[in-house]
Protein backbone atom coordinates (compact mmCIF):
# COMPACT_ATOMS: atom_id res chain seq x y z
CA UNK A 1 0.00 0.00 0.00
CA UNK A 2 1.26 3.47 -0.77
CA UNK A 3 2.28 5.74 2.11
CA UNK A 4 0.55 8.74 0.66
CA UNK A 5 -2.12 8.95 -1.97
CA UNK A 6 -3.33 12.28 -3.29
CA UNK A 7 -6.42 12.23 -5.51
CA UNK A 8 -7.88 15.18 -7.38
CA UNK A 9 -6.76 17.83 -4.86
CA UNK A 10 -7.84 21.42 -5.47
CA UNK A 11 -6.85 24.47 -3.47
CA UNK A 12 -8.11 28.01 -4.03
CA UNK A 13 -6.83 31.29 -2.63
CA UNK A 14 -9.04 34.34 -3.12
CA UNK A 15 -10.85 32.86 -6.10
CA UNK A 16 -7.62 31.75 -7.74
CA UNK A 17 -6.89 28.05 -8.03
CA UNK A 18 -3.36 27.22 -6.85
CA UNK A 19 -3.80 23.46 -7.14
CA UNK A 20 -5.98 22.14 -9.97
CA UNK A 21 -6.74 18.48 -9.45
CA UNK A 22 -3.42 16.96 -8.33
CA UNK A 23 -3.01 13.16 -8.33
CA UNK A 24 0.08 11.59 -6.76
CA UNK A 25 1.02 8.29 -5.13
CA UNK A 26 4.06 7.87 -2.90
CA UNK A 27 5.28 4.33 -2.20
CA UNK A 28 7.27 3.28 0.88
CA UNK A 29 10.97 4.32 0.68
CA UNK A 30 10.25 6.39 -2.38
CA UNK A 31 11.75 9.86 -2.82
CA UNK A 32 9.48 12.16 -4.81
CA UNK A 33 10.65 15.60 -5.96
CA UNK A 34 8.35 18.39 -6.95
CA UNK A 35 9.87 20.88 -9.38
CA UNK A 36 8.42 23.88 -11.13
CA UNK A 37 8.52 27.66 -11.14
CA UNK A 38 7.66 29.75 -8.08
CA UNK A 39 3.88 29.80 -7.67
CA UNK A 40 3.40 26.48 -9.44
CA UNK A 41 1.85 25.05 -6.26
CA UNK A 42 4.73 22.88 -4.92
CA UNK A 43 4.77 24.35 -1.43
CA UNK A 44 1.00 24.56 -1.21
CA UNK A 45 0.76 20.86 -1.99
CA UNK A 46 3.14 20.08 0.89
CA UNK A 47 1.16 22.35 3.22
CA UNK A 48 -2.02 20.49 2.25
CA UNK A 49 -0.43 17.13 3.08
CA UNK A 50 0.68 18.58 6.42
CA UNK A 51 -2.84 19.98 6.99
CA UNK A 52 -1.47 23.49 7.42
CA UNK A 53 -3.89 24.19 4.56
CA UNK A 54 -7.28 22.54 4.13
CA UNK A 55 -7.95 21.23 0.64
CA UNK A 56 -10.93 22.62 -1.26
CA UNK A 57 -11.59 19.36 -3.08
CA UNK A 58 -10.18 15.90 -3.51
CA UNK A 59 -8.85 13.51 -0.90
CA UNK A 60 -5.48 12.68 0.71
CA UNK A 61 -4.84 9.29 2.29
CA UNK A 62 -1.94 8.68 4.67
CA UNK A 63 -1.40 4.94 5.15
CA UNK A 64 -4.91 4.41 3.88
CA UNK A 65 -6.50 6.84 6.31
CA UNK A 66 -8.41 9.81 4.91
CA UNK A 67 -6.65 12.78 6.52
CA UNK A 68 -8.79 15.33 4.67
CA UNK A 69 -11.84 14.16 6.61
CA UNK A 70 -12.82 17.12 8.81
CA UNK A 71 -13.20 14.69 11.72
CA UNK A 72 -9.59 13.47 11.45
CA UNK A 73 -7.42 14.41 14.44
CA UNK A 74 -4.98 16.93 12.95
CA UNK A 75 -2.41 16.47 15.73
CA UNK A 76 -2.43 12.69 15.36
CA UNK A 77 -1.87 13.01 11.60
CA UNK A 78 1.03 15.44 12.06
CA UNK A 79 2.72 13.12 14.52
CA UNK A 80 3.33 10.77 11.61
CA UNK A 81 4.81 13.48 9.39
CA UNK A 82 8.07 15.37 9.59
CA UNK A 83 8.18 18.73 7.87
CA UNK A 84 11.19 20.97 7.28
CA UNK A 85 10.72 24.54 6.14
CA UNK A 86 12.78 26.83 3.92
CA UNK A 87 13.36 29.23 6.83
CA UNK A 88 14.28 26.50 9.39
CA UNK A 89 11.79 27.81 12.02
CA UNK A 90 13.82 26.53 14.95
CA UNK A 91 12.58 27.75 18.33
CA UNK A 92 15.01 30.56 19.19
CA UNK A 93 14.49 30.37 22.98
CA UNK A 94 15.51 26.71 23.18
CA UNK A 95 18.85 24.98 22.83
CA UNK A 96 19.43 22.60 19.94
CA UNK A 97 18.81 19.69 22.29
CA UNK A 98 15.50 21.13 23.56
CA UNK A 99 14.38 21.87 20.02
CA UNK A 100 14.91 18.24 19.10
CA UNK A 101 13.45 16.66 22.25
CA UNK A 102 10.35 18.90 22.49
CA UNK A 103 8.04 16.77 20.34
CA UNK A 104 9.28 13.36 21.55
CA UNK A 105 8.83 14.45 25.17
CA UNK A 106 5.67 16.55 25.01
CA UNK A 107 3.80 14.79 22.22
CA UNK A 108 5.01 11.21 22.23
CA UNK A 109 5.58 10.93 25.98
CA UNK A 110 9.20 9.77 25.73
CA UNK A 111 11.14 10.21 28.98
CA UNK A 112 13.64 13.07 29.15
CA UNK A 113 16.67 10.76 29.39
CA UNK A 114 15.51 8.57 26.53
CA UNK A 115 14.64 11.54 24.30
CA UNK A 116 18.01 13.18 24.96
CA UNK A 117 19.82 9.93 24.27
CA UNK A 118 18.08 9.67 20.91
CA UNK A 119 18.77 13.32 20.15
CA UNK A 120 22.47 12.87 20.93
CA UNK A 121 22.60 9.84 18.66
CA UNK A 122 21.08 11.81 15.81
CA UNK A 123 23.33 14.82 16.41
CA UNK A 124 26.39 12.57 16.40
CA UNK A 125 25.25 10.83 13.25
CA UNK A 126 24.92 14.15 11.44
CA UNK A 127 28.08 15.73 12.82
CA UNK A 128 26.50 18.20 15.22
CA UNK A 129 27.27 16.57 18.57
CA UNK A 130 29.20 19.62 19.80
CA UNK A 131 26.20 21.90 19.20
CA UNK A 132 23.70 20.25 21.55
CA UNK A 133 23.83 23.12 24.07
CA UNK A 134 23.99 25.93 21.49
CA UNK A 135 21.09 28.25 20.69
CA UNK A 136 19.88 28.49 17.07
CA UNK A 137 21.25 32.01 16.54
CA UNK A 138 24.74 30.75 17.39
CA UNK A 139 24.66 28.37 14.42
CA UNK A 140 25.23 28.91 10.71
CA UNK A 141 22.29 28.59 8.34
CA UNK A 142 23.42 25.15 7.22
CA UNK A 143 23.73 23.94 10.81
CA UNK A 144 20.31 25.37 11.67
CA UNK A 145 18.73 23.57 8.76
CA UNK A 146 20.43 20.32 9.72
CA UNK A 147 19.06 20.71 13.25
CA UNK A 148 15.60 21.36 11.78
CA UNK A 149 15.86 18.11 9.83
CA UNK A 150 16.97 16.23 12.94
CA UNK A 151 14.09 17.80 14.89
CA UNK A 152 11.65 16.45 12.30
CA UNK A 153 13.37 13.06 12.35
CA UNK A 154 13.28 12.71 16.12
CA UNK A 155 9.61 11.75 16.11
CA UNK A 156 10.37 8.90 13.71
CA UNK A 157 7.96 10.10 11.04
CA UNK A 158 6.40 7.85 8.42
CA UNK A 159 6.95 10.49 5.76
CA UNK A 160 9.24 13.52 5.54
CA UNK A 161 8.19 16.70 3.74
CA UNK A 162 11.08 18.99 2.77
CA UNK A 163 10.04 22.39 1.49
CA UNK A 164 12.86 24.23 -0.36
CA UNK A 165 15.21 23.35 2.46
CA UNK A 166 18.30 24.79 0.77
CA UNK A 167 16.82 27.94 -0.79
CA UNK A 168 17.77 30.24 2.10
CA UNK A 169 21.36 29.00 2.32
CA UNK A 170 24.67 30.22 0.95
CA UNK A 171 26.01 27.89 -1.76
CA UNK A 172 28.79 26.44 0.41
CA UNK A 173 26.24 25.51 3.10
CA UNK A 174 23.88 23.76 0.66
CA UNK A 175 26.23 20.80 0.38
CA UNK A 176 26.04 19.82 4.05
CA UNK A 177 22.23 19.89 4.02
CA UNK A 178 22.03 17.87 0.82
CA UNK A 179 24.39 15.36 2.42
CA UNK A 180 22.00 14.73 5.30
CA UNK A 181 19.07 14.24 2.90
CA UNK A 182 21.10 11.76 0.88
CA UNK A 183 21.79 9.85 4.06
CA UNK A 184 18.09 9.79 4.86
CA UNK A 185 17.36 8.26 1.48
CA UNK A 186 19.94 5.57 2.09
CA UNK A 187 18.29 4.77 5.44
CA UNK A 188 15.03 4.16 3.56
CA UNK A 189 13.05 7.26 4.55
CA UNK A 190 10.03 8.10 2.42
CA UNK A 191 10.24 11.74 1.35
CA UNK A 192 8.57 14.40 -0.72
CA UNK A 193 10.74 17.41 -1.45
CA UNK A 194 10.43 20.61 -3.37
CA UNK A 195 13.69 21.99 -4.68
CA UNK A 196 15.45 24.28 -7.10
CA UNK A 197 18.66 22.21 -6.96
CA UNK A 198 18.20 20.28 -10.20
CA UNK A 199 21.37 18.18 -10.18
CA UNK A 200 20.65 17.10 -6.62
CA UNK A 201 17.03 16.39 -7.53
CA UNK A 202 18.14 14.24 -10.44
CA UNK A 203 20.61 12.42 -8.25
CA UNK A 204 18.36 11.63 -5.30
CA UNK A 205 14.79 11.25 -6.65
CA UNK A 206 13.01 8.07 -7.61
CA UNK A 207 10.26 10.12 -9.17
CA UNK A 208 10.25 13.70 -10.38
CA UNK A 209 7.01 15.66 -10.79
CA UNK A 210 6.83 18.85 -12.80
CA UNK A 211 4.13 21.23 -11.64
CA UNK A 212 2.94 24.13 -13.74
CA UNK A 213 0.13 26.49 -12.82
CA UNK A 214 -1.24 24.10 -10.20
CA UNK A 215 -1.30 21.11 -12.54
CA UNK A 216 0.96 18.06 -12.26
CA UNK A 217 2.01 18.24 -15.88
CA UNK A 218 4.57 15.48 -16.08
CA UNK A 219 5.83 12.71 -13.85
CA UNK A 220 8.55 10.14 -14.31
CA UNK A 221 11.97 8.83 -13.31
CA UNK A 222 14.63 11.60 -13.22
CA UNK A 223 16.52 10.31 -16.29
CA UNK A 224 13.39 10.65 -18.42
CA UNK A 225 12.29 14.02 -17.06
CA UNK A 226 15.71 15.60 -17.33
CA UNK A 227 16.85 14.11 -20.65
CA UNK A 228 13.63 13.47 -22.52
CA UNK A 229 10.77 15.60 -21.17
CA UNK A 230 7.56 15.05 -23.08
CA UNK A 231 5.79 18.32 -22.32
CA UNK A 232 6.95 21.53 -23.97
CA UNK A 233 6.43 23.44 -20.67
CA UNK A 234 8.80 21.05 -18.91
CA UNK A 235 11.39 21.54 -21.66
CA UNK A 236 10.99 25.29 -21.37
CA UNK A 237 11.36 25.20 -17.58
CA UNK A 238 14.46 23.00 -17.69
CA UNK A 239 16.00 25.23 -20.35
CA UNK A 240 15.50 28.32 -18.19
CA UNK A 241 16.96 26.50 -15.18
CA UNK A 242 19.94 25.50 -17.31
CA UNK A 243 20.45 29.11 -18.37
CA UNK A 244 20.36 30.36 -14.76
CA UNK A 245 23.26 28.02 -14.03
CA UNK A 246 21.42 25.94 -11.46
CA UNK A 247 22.09 22.67 -13.17
CA UNK B 1 51.01 37.35 7.87
CA UNK B 2 52.62 40.52 9.22
CA UNK B 3 51.54 42.21 12.45
CA UNK B 4 49.31 45.24 12.22
CA UNK B 5 51.17 48.50 12.71
CA UNK B 6 48.91 51.49 13.19
CA UNK B 7 49.28 53.76 10.19
CA UNK B 8 49.86 57.51 10.47
CA UNK B 9 46.42 58.04 8.91
CA UNK B 10 44.68 55.94 11.58
CA UNK B 11 46.58 57.70 14.39
CA UNK B 12 45.49 61.07 13.01
CA UNK B 13 41.84 59.86 12.81
CA UNK B 14 41.95 58.77 16.44
CA UNK B 15 43.42 62.13 17.51
CA UNK B 16 40.54 63.93 15.78
CA UNK B 17 37.97 61.63 17.40
CA UNK B 18 39.46 62.21 20.87
CA UNK B 19 39.48 65.95 20.51
CA UNK B 20 35.87 65.88 19.31
CA UNK B 21 34.83 63.73 22.28
CA UNK B 22 36.56 66.17 24.68
CA UNK B 23 34.80 69.05 23.04
CA UNK B 24 31.31 67.53 23.32
CA UNK B 25 31.94 66.57 26.96
CA UNK B 26 32.88 70.13 27.90
CA UNK B 27 29.87 71.54 26.03
CA UNK B 28 27.57 69.12 27.90
CA UNK B 29 29.05 70.12 31.28
CA UNK B 30 28.82 73.82 30.57
CA UNK B 31 25.21 73.67 29.37
CA UNK B 32 24.16 71.57 32.40
CA UNK B 33 25.70 74.08 34.81
CA UNK B 34 24.01 76.99 33.04
CA UNK B 35 20.68 75.15 33.11
CA UNK B 36 20.87 74.38 36.85
CA UNK B 37 21.91 77.93 37.72
CA UNK B 38 18.97 79.30 35.70
CA UNK B 39 16.44 76.97 37.36
CA UNK B 40 17.70 77.65 40.91
CA UNK B 41 17.86 81.38 40.24
CA UNK B 42 14.33 81.35 38.75
CA UNK B 43 12.79 79.42 41.64
CA UNK B 44 14.57 81.11 44.56
CA UNK B 45 14.17 84.52 42.99
CA UNK B 46 10.37 84.16 42.74
CA UNK B 47 8.39 86.45 45.09
CA UNK B 48 6.71 83.54 46.92
CA UNK B 49 9.91 81.51 47.47
CA UNK B 50 10.43 82.22 51.23
CA UNK B 51 6.89 81.03 51.90
CA UNK B 52 7.27 77.92 49.73
CA UNK B 53 10.56 77.04 51.41
CA UNK B 54 8.89 77.28 54.78
CA UNK B 55 5.87 75.10 53.89
CA UNK B 56 7.52 72.50 51.66
CA UNK B 57 11.16 72.32 52.71
CA UNK B 58 11.07 72.44 56.50
CA UNK B 59 13.89 70.25 57.86
CA UNK B 60 12.32 69.85 61.30
CA UNK B 61 8.94 68.80 59.89
CA UNK B 62 10.73 66.46 57.53
CA UNK B 63 12.40 64.62 60.42
CA UNK B 64 9.16 64.52 62.40
CA UNK B 65 7.04 63.11 59.56
CA UNK B 66 9.59 60.62 58.26
CA UNK B 67 8.94 57.70 60.68
CA UNK B 68 5.16 57.74 60.18
CA UNK B 69 5.31 58.24 56.42
CA UNK B 70 7.93 55.53 56.17
CA UNK B 71 5.81 53.05 58.13
CA UNK B 72 2.89 53.95 55.85
CA UNK B 73 5.14 53.40 52.88
CA UNK B 74 5.72 49.81 53.96
CA UNK B 75 2.00 49.28 53.30
CA UNK B 76 2.44 50.77 49.81
CA UNK B 77 5.20 48.28 49.10
CA UNK B 78 3.03 45.42 50.37
CA UNK B 79 0.07 46.51 48.24
CA UNK B 80 2.40 46.85 45.29
CA UNK B 81 3.94 43.39 45.62
CA UNK B 82 0.66 41.53 46.17
CA UNK B 83 -1.10 43.46 43.39
CA UNK B 84 1.81 42.88 40.99
CA UNK B 85 1.64 39.11 41.34
CA UNK B 86 -2.16 39.09 40.96
CA UNK B 87 -1.98 41.44 37.96
CA UNK B 88 0.46 39.16 36.16
CA UNK B 89 -1.84 36.17 36.69
CA UNK B 90 -5.03 38.04 35.69
CA UNK B 91 -3.34 39.72 32.72
CA UNK B 92 -1.95 36.47 31.36
CA UNK B 93 -5.23 34.58 31.81
CA UNK B 94 -7.25 37.33 30.13
CA UNK B 95 -4.78 37.54 27.24
CA UNK B 96 -5.00 33.77 26.76
CA UNK B 97 -8.79 33.85 27.02
CA UNK B 98 -8.92 36.42 24.23
CA UNK B 99 -6.96 34.06 21.99
CA UNK B 100 -9.24 31.04 22.43
CA UNK B 101 -10.88 30.07 19.16
CA UNK B 102 -12.92 27.06 20.30
CA UNK B 103 -16.60 27.95 19.78
CA UNK B 104 -17.70 26.50 23.15
CA UNK B 105 -15.56 29.07 24.93
CA UNK B 106 -16.98 32.04 23.07
CA UNK B 107 -18.57 33.48 26.26
CA UNK B 108 -15.16 33.47 27.98
CA UNK B 109 -13.57 35.24 25.05
CA UNK B 110 -16.35 37.81 24.92
CA UNK B 111 -16.10 38.35 28.68
CA UNK B 112 -12.34 38.87 28.48
CA UNK B 113 -12.78 41.43 25.70
CA UNK B 114 -15.49 43.23 27.70
CA UNK B 115 -13.25 43.26 30.78
CA UNK B 116 -10.31 44.90 29.00
CA UNK B 117 -12.59 47.42 27.29
CA UNK B 118 -14.27 48.44 30.54
CA UNK B 119 -11.31 48.58 32.88
CA UNK B 120 -9.02 50.35 30.46
CA UNK B 121 -11.71 52.95 30.04
CA UNK B 122 -12.53 53.65 33.70
CA UNK B 123 -10.03 55.86 35.59
CA UNK B 124 -8.15 53.89 38.24
CA UNK B 125 -9.28 56.23 41.02
CA UNK B 126 -12.94 55.53 40.14
CA UNK B 127 -12.32 51.77 40.23
CA UNK B 128 -10.80 52.25 43.70
CA UNK B 129 -13.87 54.16 44.87
CA UNK B 130 -16.28 51.63 43.38
CA UNK B 131 -14.48 48.63 44.83
CA UNK B 132 -13.59 50.32 48.13
CA UNK B 133 -17.07 51.58 48.94
CA UNK B 134 -19.35 49.52 46.66
CA UNK B 135 -18.06 46.01 47.26
CA UNK B 136 -18.43 46.02 51.10
CA UNK B 137 -21.86 47.65 50.73
CA UNK B 138 -23.13 44.51 49.03
CA UNK B 139 -22.73 42.81 52.42
CA UNK B 140 -21.97 39.51 50.75
CA UNK B 141 -20.34 36.73 52.75
CA UNK B 142 -16.58 36.52 52.24
CA UNK B 143 -16.08 40.01 50.83
CA UNK B 144 -13.00 41.43 52.56
CA UNK B 145 -13.52 44.56 54.61
CA UNK B 146 -9.83 45.38 54.99
CA UNK B 147 -9.21 48.61 53.10
CA UNK B 148 -5.77 47.67 51.82
CA UNK B 149 -7.14 44.38 50.47
CA UNK B 150 -9.92 46.24 48.68
CA UNK B 151 -7.27 48.55 47.26
CA UNK B 152 -5.33 45.56 45.96
CA UNK B 153 -8.48 44.20 44.29
CA UNK B 154 -9.17 47.55 42.62
CA UNK B 155 -5.59 47.98 41.37
CA UNK B 156 -5.56 44.39 40.08
CA UNK B 157 -8.80 44.96 38.13
CA UNK B 158 -7.54 48.19 36.62
CA UNK B 159 -3.96 47.17 35.81
CA UNK B 160 -4.91 43.61 34.84
CA UNK B 161 -6.65 45.04 31.77
CA UNK B 162 -3.51 46.91 30.68
CA UNK B 163 -1.20 44.01 31.33
CA UNK B 164 -3.55 41.67 29.42
CA UNK B 165 -3.13 43.89 26.37
CA UNK B 166 0.64 43.89 26.80
CA UNK B 167 0.67 40.09 26.94
CA UNK B 168 -1.64 39.90 23.94
CA UNK B 169 0.66 42.14 21.92
CA UNK B 170 3.55 39.88 22.91
CA UNK B 171 1.69 36.74 21.87
CA UNK B 172 0.77 38.28 18.54
CA UNK B 173 4.37 39.36 17.92
CA UNK B 174 5.56 35.75 17.75
CA UNK B 175 5.84 34.90 14.05
CA UNK B 176 3.17 32.55 12.66
CA UNK B 177 5.94 30.31 11.28
CA UNK B 178 6.82 29.40 14.88
CA UNK B 179 3.27 28.19 15.43
CA UNK B 180 3.35 26.33 12.10
CA UNK B 181 6.59 24.61 13.13
CA UNK B 182 5.20 23.58 16.51
CA UNK B 183 1.90 22.35 15.07
CA UNK B 184 3.82 20.43 12.41
CA UNK B 185 5.63 18.57 15.17
CA UNK B 186 2.24 17.44 16.45
CA UNK B 187 1.94 19.88 19.36
CA UNK B 188 -1.67 20.92 19.97
CA UNK B 189 -2.87 24.48 20.58
CA UNK B 190 -2.26 24.41 24.35
CA UNK B 191 1.21 22.88 24.15
CA UNK B 192 2.19 25.20 21.31
CA UNK B 193 1.22 28.14 23.51
CA UNK B 194 2.97 26.80 26.58
CA UNK B 195 6.27 25.67 25.09
CA UNK B 196 6.73 27.81 22.01
CA UNK B 197 4.65 30.99 21.96
CA UNK B 198 4.46 32.12 25.59
CA UNK B 199 8.17 31.76 26.44
CA UNK B 200 9.04 33.99 23.49
CA UNK B 201 6.17 36.40 24.10
CA UNK B 202 6.92 36.96 27.81
CA UNK B 203 10.58 37.68 27.09
CA UNK B 204 9.56 40.34 24.63
CA UNK B 205 7.07 42.06 26.92
CA UNK B 206 9.31 42.36 29.98
CA UNK B 207 10.29 46.01 29.30
CA UNK B 208 6.70 47.26 28.72
CA UNK B 209 5.53 45.23 31.75
CA UNK B 210 8.15 46.81 34.00
CA UNK B 211 7.03 50.18 32.73
CA UNK B 212 3.48 49.40 33.83
CA UNK B 213 4.82 48.35 37.22
CA UNK B 214 6.68 51.62 37.71
CA UNK B 215 3.33 53.25 37.13
CA UNK B 216 1.63 50.82 39.54
CA UNK B 217 4.11 51.63 42.31
CA UNK B 218 3.03 55.24 42.44
CA UNK B 219 -0.63 54.47 41.86
CA UNK B 220 -0.67 52.55 45.16
CA UNK B 221 -0.97 56.06 46.62
CA UNK B 222 -4.44 56.34 45.04
CA UNK B 223 -5.59 53.74 47.55
CA UNK B 224 -5.22 56.55 50.13
CA UNK B 225 -8.57 57.86 48.91
CA UNK B 226 -10.46 55.02 50.59
CA UNK B 227 -8.55 55.37 53.83
CA UNK B 228 -5.84 52.82 54.69
CA UNK B 229 -2.84 54.34 56.46
CA UNK B 230 -0.29 54.24 53.66
CA UNK B 231 2.37 56.86 52.91
CA UNK B 232 0.23 59.56 51.32
CA UNK B 233 -2.46 59.21 54.01
CA UNK B 234 0.16 59.52 56.78
CA UNK B 235 1.55 62.60 55.06
CA UNK B 236 -1.96 64.07 54.84
CA UNK B 237 -2.49 63.49 58.56
CA UNK B 238 0.77 65.26 59.43
CA UNK B 239 0.08 68.09 57.02
CA UNK B 240 -3.42 68.56 58.41
CA UNK B 241 -2.17 68.94 61.98
CA UNK B 242 0.73 71.31 61.27
CA UNK B 243 -0.34 73.18 58.11
CA UNK B 244 3.09 72.30 56.75
CA UNK B 245 3.36 70.38 53.47
CA UNK B 246 6.86 68.97 53.98
CA UNK B 247 5.44 65.47 54.75
CA UNK B 248 4.23 65.31 51.12
CA UNK B 249 7.82 65.88 50.06
CA UNK B 250 8.82 62.96 52.28
CA UNK B 251 6.26 60.72 50.57
CA UNK B 252 7.32 61.91 47.12
CA UNK B 253 10.99 61.15 47.86
CA UNK B 254 10.13 57.65 49.08
CA UNK B 255 8.18 56.91 45.90
CA UNK B 256 11.05 58.20 43.77
CA UNK B 257 13.52 56.02 45.68
CA UNK B 258 11.38 52.99 44.80
CA UNK B 259 10.62 53.79 41.17
CA UNK B 260 14.09 54.89 40.03
CA UNK B 261 15.73 51.46 40.40
CA UNK B 262 12.77 49.92 38.57
CA UNK B 263 13.03 52.46 35.76
CA UNK B 264 16.78 51.85 35.41
CA UNK B 265 16.17 48.08 35.34
CA UNK B 266 13.63 48.62 32.54
CA UNK B 267 16.16 50.65 30.54
CA UNK B 268 18.82 48.05 31.13
CA UNK B 269 16.61 45.18 29.94
CA UNK B 270 15.46 47.13 26.89
CA UNK B 271 19.07 47.86 25.97
CA UNK B 272 19.98 44.21 26.42
CA UNK B 273 17.16 43.11 24.11
CA UNK B 274 18.36 45.59 21.49
CA UNK B 275 21.91 44.26 21.74
CA UNK B 276 20.71 40.67 21.44
CA UNK B 277 18.79 41.46 18.31
CA UNK B 278 22.06 42.79 16.97
CA UNK B 279 20.61 46.21 16.20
Amino acid sequence: MSVLSIEGVWKNFHGHSVLRGIDLEVEPHEVVSLIGASGSGKSTLLRCVNLLETVDDGVIHLDGEDITDPRADVDLVRRRLGIVFQSFNLFPHMTVLDNITLAPRRVHGTSKTRAEEQAHDLLTRFGLASKARAYPDQLSGGQQQRVAIIRALATQPRLMLLDEVTSALDPELVVEVLGIIRELKESGMTMILTTHEMSFCRDISDTVCFLDGGVLLEKGPPEQIFTDPRESRTQEFLRSVLKSGRF
Amino acid sequence: MSEWVKSERQAERERVRRSRARRSASIATASTIVFIVLVVWGVTGSPGWPRVRETFFDGEQFAKALPDVLSGFVLNVKIFIVAEVLILVVGLLVALARGIKTPAFFPIRALATLYTDVFRGVPTILVIYLVGFGLPALRLQGIPSDLATLGVIALTLSYGAYVAEVFRAGIESVHPSQVAAARSLGLGHVKTMRFVVLPQATRRVVPPLLNDFVSLQKDTALVATIGPLEALRQAQIHAASTFNYTPYLVAALLFILLTIPMARLTDHLAARTRRRRGA
